[in-house]
């Protein structure tokens, strides 16, 4: 069978996300005999063609503009029809990130289309893709597929593993003009709580923080070890309720899902909502002080103490693994 | 000023899931509003409190849906109205609610329509946006502040932890996210007052929909639970000989590091 895909690229801060190259995998996998087509969309953004190629994608199309800087609604909805219209795919996969989510179900009205969100597995069965998503955060999954038309869905960050880099790739990158116009969304302002940081959806470690923290400054010692680790920091419900950190670090049922290669829950209790939100990641580690918190039960190594003696001891000797000792 | 409130009624976030027959299990299950639309309803009851107006809630459901109906009402809301799925197939999707909503919508005048961002059962967040595209109106999701002065909107959205300022005109549809505000617990007087608030239920002809233009346009093959996570290895000992023992099994077992 053969399909020709398109997938959406997504720069942030200057740099390509990791799923922009898991769309362009998972784009592979349903195209068959036909091509993968990435588009990159912002205002100069030309220069990551090469990569795209590299890891995977066969064509890239290129709609900058200086209203493409940020991502709105409008604007990019409009450059998405305009390449539908041009290009006719058979499949159309956009990340499952902010944008994403905001995009793909307006341009599924539009085009009177099926969409599946939030894939985290894609198989062929036959002539069909068969979606695989988590429902009830991860509680259980369904497969889903779109009935006729255009196959088109969301995918996850971190769950379809992108494809080597291959340097002797090539391919052709070609621009796309835009027209855009009675764009109604108009940014004042964007404030960066985020810089330097690793995004929670996208982050290989994740060191989370329930209300054994106790305060603000308890999260410190979780930002450190993080911070070692090259990843984020969450936290639970509770951490978020006591005001401790912003709600925009919830994992949960409400909140975020995540699935990092390595969680380290901290002084969490373990409710049923949040274990919704990070019990599909690779390996958990536990700290507590309860030896009966629910936490150990998904948890694949448990640590029970005072997580203020464990950390600061934890932190040191992953210095010295990262240091190569 | 002309609020609506778009609410699904889900299962209790408490709730564990089984699967039975290829179905969610819901039996004697427990559901609530959706925590996010709960967001919603709190936010559009303090534009209403703030500008005058009336907030109605709409949702799409069978007349079970009308007890989450009842407890909008109770917190402030002044009318629920009930799409009736009773005439449709088993498998309805976005596609399907979002048609159904609009079809309500594009005889009503409304200057703002709020949701939850997402629903905690299905996590797709699909319909509100495909609802603002059908209605052909502005949308900002994920909203975390909502300022409306005349038919100007300035909105604060969370975008993976940044915070951007944007405004935009009425009308205008918003997902809310956590963090907008601490929503109410209805109050007695409040769930007395709802008992006589108009509740309408609404069935596909008094949408002037027909049921072969609703049909899903994705289907769902299987659903199944996640293989159970077995509990692992306590660790033992003093602080730093568990660490040095979890180290040891992340490098050599789960080699992770």
């Amino acid at each position: 069978m053969s399909k020709n895909v398109l997938v959406l690229a997504e720069a942030k801060d200057g740099e390509l996300r990791n799923v922009s190259f898991e769309v362009v995998a998972a784009g592979k996998k349903i195209a068959g005999e036909g091509s993968v087509k990435a588009l990159l969309v912002g205002e100069s953004v030309a220069s990551f063609s090469e990569q795209l190629i590299q890891q995977g994608a066969d064509e890239v199309l290129v709609a900058e503009h200086s209203d493409l800087k940020t991502y709105t609604t409008d604007a990019y909805k409009q450059v998405l029809l305009q390449v539908i219209e041009s290009e006719s795919p058979d499949a159309l996969l956009i990340p499952h990130t902010s944008s994403g989510k905001d995009l793909a179900p307006r341009l599924a009205a539009k085009l009177s289309s099926g969409l599946v969100s939030d894939v985290v597995d894609i198989e062929e069965v036959g002539e069909e893709v068969i979606f695989t998503r988590p429902i009830y955060s991860g509680k259980a999954f369904e497969k889903k597929s779109v009935s006729s038309g255009l196959v088109f869905a969301t995918v996850r960050p971190n769950n379809i593993p992108a494809l080597e880099v291959d340097s002797s790739r090539s391919g052709e990158t070609k621009d796309v003009s835009v027209d855009l116009k009675d764009l109604r969304t108009v940014i004042k302002d964007i404030v960066k709580k985020t810089s330097g940081k690793v995004d929670l959806a996208e982050a290989k470690v994740i060191v989370a923080g329930g209300r054994g923290v106790k305060s603000a400054d308890g999260f410190k010692p979780l930002e450190e070890l993080a911070d070692i680790l090259g990843g984020a920091v969450g936290a639970s419900r509770g951490a978020c309720d006591a005001e401790y950190c912003d709600y925009s670090l919830q994992i949960g049922q409400t909140g975020k899902v995540v699935t990092p290669e390595l969680y380290i829950a901290v002084g969490i209790s373990g409710a049923i909502q949040h274990l919704a939100g990070m019990s599909n990641s690779k390996v958990i580690v536990a700290i507590n002080k309860d030896e009966e918190a629910p936490i150990f039960d998904v948890a694949d190594y448990g640590l029970v103490g005072d997580l203020f003696d464990i950390l600061p001891i934890l932190t040191e000797e992953f210095k010295k693994v990262k240091a190569g000792a | 000023m002309n609020i609506f409130v778009v609410m699904k009624r889900t299962f209790d976030t408490e709730e564990k899931v089984e699967i039975k027959d290829g179905r969610v299990d819901e039996e004697g299950a427990e559901f609530v509003i959706n925590p996010y639309d709960e967001y919603a309803i709190e936010e559009a009851i303090v534009l209403k409190e703030a500008n005058d107006g009336e907030v109605t809630v709409v949702t799409v459901g069978d007349e079970e849906a009308e007890k989450e109906l009842r407890t909008a009402l109770a917190m402030g809301a002044d009318k629920a109205v009930l799409l009736d799925t009773e005439d449709l197939d088993d498998e309805v999707d976005h596609y399907t609610i979002s048609e159904m909503l609009a079809a309500y919508f594009k005889n009503q005048e409304f200057d703002i329509i709020l949701g939850g961002n997402v629903a905690v059962d299905d996590g797709a967040g699909q319909v509100a946006p495909r609802l603002a595209e059908l209605l052909d109106i502005n949308q900002l999701t994920t909203i975390t502040k909502l300022d409306i002065d005349g038919t100007k909107a300035t909105v604060e959205r969370d975008v993976e932890g940044d915070v951007e300022v944007v405004e935009t005109e009425l009308p205008l549809l918003v997902t809310c996210q956590q963090g907008l505000n601490e929503p109410r617990y209805p109050s007695l007087p409040g769930i007395m007052k709802a008992k006589k608030k108009p509740l309408e239920t609404l069935d596909l002809d008094d949408l002037d929909l027909d049921e072969d233009e609703l049909e899903a346009k994705t289907k769902t093959v299987d659903r199944f639970l996640p293989p159970e996570k077995q509990a692992g290895k306590k660790l033992d000992g003093e602080p730093a000989e568990q660490v040095e023992e979890l180290i040891k099994l992340l490098r050599t077992e789960a080699k992770v590091i």
